[in-house]
């Protein structure tokens, strides 16, 4: 892993820990952006953590770039030294894979797409050495996933599975992005799942959607009560693939006010996990299980 | 105290100057694309400058006011007329009750800032009452105006009167329009051929330009110095694994078509960046139209600041003749 630091614009230090995405470079990204908000620097208005990199947002009038470069340089020695360890939770999101309003779009997009013969789902289970789009979809659901990045839009969750290097999956985005994506669609692009927490553009592959609501600006959504958005870095996801019916009666559960998503409580510890990932996993989905 | 929209116009908004602090969650700072004209038309009315106002784009709306106001008009050219009578932009001028705010053909730049004396007072969205319609956040109820909303304004400012601007103070623009881009965040993925190219091209605002982003067109595409692709990134040479965006950075998709970030702003994703546009020049893009040509020029940090500082300079004068 090599940091690099560059400037965005003259408001803006970007910092990547890693060209490459890895579980390492999340948890260094998110010490050293931690460190950065825990030293309240004059002059910093945002800190944006990502997946393998974060970002300052800051005053150029209040410090001098060349001042807040080296203050962020200070922070790596001690990301290097932080503990790797998130007291965080586990969610099951339950997914309606192969659902008829992403296959609309799909097909809607499919000038943009670098096969537009077949699906999404077809697409990236070829090139994943998949037989077919089901038993990639299983590959999908089977191991939990980590949310390392919210964003793009409204609370969107970027999510990298916890998986072995060999068993990740990866796709690319689309060639051109698209101008539309329905509302809690499902997507992948590079190592990443996502869900569009709103309708909009997105470059993501589309393979399914969730009838769960992640993101409420009027706060009706009764687990959204507290704040509009669901996810923050560091949460446990865990796909449940779902049917129709399910899909139906989740989200007429949401619109009443009677659903609530699933979650435990867990630990999750990169030390262990990188020793034992099956142990690990089993762990985090025994605690999900037993709620 | 409140006016009736009768026609909304092509995309009319509430926005004031953003709501910083929520960008790591996804939500952008928003606010009006033109800061400065949003800044100089609460000026024009006595407001404080963060006040909410409305943003026009391309055509004006037609409002109807049910109580007297004071209004003022900034940012794009475009005719002002009170019940049919002409009135000035970049000026202040009376509304009375029952009477109707239209406006005439869009001469030039792109968006118009309308302030009324007291501000719109819907009610605010984390701090804002910028109008985030993707996140269905501020504004009026989370969308752009329609025809029937009846828009709540605050109380007038004691030193609400009549003012214009003296337009010696704007800023006066190059043509071709000129952005001025500091190179830097993954600058290093494109050929030295291809980084020339960038800024030697003349390109063209696409119809794809919004709140979010504009998009450029009729450059050459762009070439990408060779490498094996990250882990994560997804295979094309323009992915990257997903990071943050800077306010005003410049992705170019599949290497073709260049979009700078804008008010409205993804946090983040899958493409890669080659720089950022400076800050002092974020404003203008605001005021570019679908089709106008535009020519990308480098600069360093140390130029960047000093427009920086520059901008900052002259919006001090306007406020120093208008306050």
């Amino acid at each position: 892993m090599k940091t690099r630091y560059s400037y965005g614009g003259d408001e803006h230090i970007f910092v990547e820990m890693d060209e490459e995405m890895s579980l390492d470079a999340f948890f260094k990204s998110l010490a050293m952006s931690n460190a950065a908000k825990d030293a309240n620097v004059d002059g910093v208005r945002e800190i944006c953590p990502a997946n393998a990199s974060f970002q300052v947002r800051y005053d150029p009038d209040v410090i001098a770039p060349e001042n807040m470069m080296a203050k962020l340089k200070e922070f790596e020695e001690k990301a290097i030294n932080a503990e790797k360890r998130l007291e965080t939770r586990i969610i099951e999101v339950p997914v309606f894979y192969q659902d008829p309003w992403t296959h609309d779009c799909v097909m809607r997009f499919r000038e943009r797409h670098q096969d537009p013969s077949g699906t999404d789902l077809d697409y990236a289970a070829r090139i994943n050495g998949y037989d077919s789009a089901e038993a990639f979809i299983e590959a999908h659901h089977s191991a939990p996933w980590f949310v390392s990045m919210v964003g793009f839009v409204s609370g969107l969750p970027f999510l990298y599975q916890l998986v072995e290097r060999e068993k990740q999956l990866q796709v690319p985005k689309y060639l051109k992005p698209r101008t539309d994506t329905p509302k809690q669609t499902v997507g992948y692009g590079g190592c990443f799942s996502c869900i569009y927490s709103v309708r909009g553009a997105g470059g993501y592959q589309m393979f399914g959607i969730t009838p769960m609501t992640i993101f409420d600006a009027d706060q009706k959504v009764s687990y959204l009560k507290d704040f509009m958005v669901f996810f923050k870095p560091g949460d446990i996801v865990k796909w449940k693939p779902i049917d129709r019916a399910e899909y139906d009666r989740i989200l007429k559960g949401v619109e009443d006010g009677t659903y609530t998503p699933r979650i435990a409580e867990v630990t999750f510890d990169l030390e262990d996990f990188n020793t034992d990932m099956n142990v690990t996993n089993a762990k985090l989905m025994e605690a999900l299980n037993d709620v | 105290m409140t006016f009736e929209v009768i026609k909304p116009g092509l995309l009319t908004t509430i926005q004031d100057l953003g709501r910083p602090g929520y960008f790591h969650l996804g939500i952008p700072e928003g606010g009006a694309m033109d800061r400065a004209a949003m800044r100089i038309a609460n000026m024009l009315v006595g407001n404080p400058e963060d006040a909410a106002g409305l943003e026009a784009v391309f055509m004006g709306p037609e409002l109807k006011f049910n109580h007297d106001a004071l209004v003022s008009v900034a940012g794009a050219e475009m005719p002002v007329f009170v019940d049919g009578e002409p009135r000035a932009c970049w000026a202040s001028f009376a509304v009375k009750a029952g009477q109707t705010l239209k406006f005439g053909y869009l001469k030039t730049g792109a968006r118009i800032y309308i302030a009324i004396a007291g501000g719109i007072d819907t009610p605010p969205a984390l701090g804002s009452r910028s109008t985030y319609p993707i996140g269905a956040l501020g504004g009026f109820e989370g969308r752009a105006l329609a025809a029937g909303d009846t828009v709540p304004v605050g109380k007038a400012p004691a030193n609400a009167k009549e003012r214009t601007l003296d337009q010696s103070l704007l800023a006066t623009q190059p043509k071709p329009a000129e952005l001025r881009v500091l190179p830097g965040l993954y600058w290093h993925r494109l050929t030295k051929g291809s980084q020339q190219q960038f800024f030697d091209d003349e390109w063209r605002v696409a119809p794809e330009a919004d709140r979010m982003g504009y998009r450029f067109r009729g450059g050459h595409s762009m070439e990408f110095v060779e490498r094996e692709q990250p882990f994560g990134a997804g295979s094309d040479p323009s992915n990257i694994v997903d990071g943050c965006y800077s306010y005003g950075s410049i992705q170019i998709p599949g290497g073709t078509e260049p979009i700078v970030l804008h008010r409205d702003a993804v946090s983040g994703g899958g493409y890669f960046t080659i720089g950022a546009v400076i800050s002092a020049d974020m404003d203008l893009i605001g005021q570019l139209q679908p089709n106008t040509p535009v020519r990308f020029r480098q600069v360093d940090m140390t130029e960047a600041l000093d427009a920086r500082h520059e901008r900052l300079a002259r919006l001090e004068k306007i406020r120093a003749t208008l306050t």
